[in-house]
């Protein structure tokens, strides 16, 4: 209980810094924009890890993630399209991208076993962040009925995804 | 006399028949990454048709190795049930989908 609180803390600072530094909920096209870049960001990492692992646990695991996380930003573009929102770039969303983009280049650096177990930890954190934003900012400030309820499911997959990553990680050790 | 002797013998052979040759069709839906129902059954000869609601691929795979069906995102699939037995199956992408399938002889 407490550990799951101080990691929703944790994440909810982590992506929600930028949104209330600006004193506002995020508004629905800046949420669509944040929820399509997280799910970009594990994409490329998950595209990163199937070139470089020869692991089949992380290579299974990478190829769920892209093909979770591409059926979730599928929906979400025939979603904008739908309500005709165009989705808002935001300082969440360019400071997740900061982050990622440095990971990335952390991680090329990183070979055979050493790279594995730093992707494994690092899809732990990183679902952990996401899923305590999704609980506690996005889904919350989320308006549209059909925005709230897509986020609910890519919690409920995330959340899976982060007990597959912890199992993945726990097994590497 | 005769007509009333044969009128039940056919109708019990015909009843007998219909009932090991009438195969059935069981639906049982992955919807919001949850199996419904979580227990079912059914006998060897029936269909199983998954429906699959979501937008995410899910597999029906059993633990014993028996079956591994794939649904691709909103269709539906099918499978002929060849073995009798209780049967524990997941989906291999989010196992945490979990269900029984009980099949009868």
């Amino acid at each position: 209980m407490f550990v799951r609180l101080s990691a929703a803390i944790a994440a909810f600072g982590l992506l929600s810094s930028a949104a209330l530094a600006q004193g506002a909920k995020p508004t629905d096209p800046q949420i669509a924009h944040i929820a399509y870049t997280a799910g970009v960001i594990d994409i490329a990492a998950a595209k990163q890890a199937l070139s470089k692992t020869g692991n089949k646990d992380i290579k299974a695991f990478a190829q769920d993630m892209v093909r979770d996380h591409e059926a979730v930003n599928k929906q979400a573009l025939n979603l904008v399209k739908k309500l005709k929102v165009t989705p808002e770039d935001n300082d969440t969303s360019r400071s997740l991208s900061k982050n990622a983009a440095d990971k990335l280049a952390e991680l090329a650096k990183l070979k055979g076993a050493e790279f594995d177990k730093a992707y494994a930890a690092n899809e732990v954190a990183y679902h952990k962040a996401v899923d305590g934003a999704l609980e506690t900012l996005l889904i919350p400030s989320a308006t549209n009925a059909e925005l709230k309820s897509l986020l609910q499911t890519g919690l409920k997959i995330f959340q899976g995804h982060e007990q597959h990553a912890e199992h993945v990680a726990a097994a590497l050790k | 006399m005769t007509p009333r002797w044969t009128l039940p013998i056919v109708a019990v052979l015909v009843s007998g028949i219909s009932v090991s040759a009438r195969a059935e069709t069981v639906q049982i839906s992955m919807e919001n990454l949850v199996i419904s129902p979580a227990e079912a059954t059914a006998k060897v000869g029936d269909t199983i048709e998954w429906v699959n609601k979501d937008i995410f691929v899910h597999t029906a795979t059993a633990r014993n190795g028996d079956w591994d069906v794939t649904m691709p995102p909103k269709k539906t699939v099918t499978l002929v049930l060849k073995k009798a037995g209780p049967i524990d199956y997941y989906c291999r992408f989010h196992p945490n989908m979990k269900a029984t399938l009980t099949v009868g002889p």
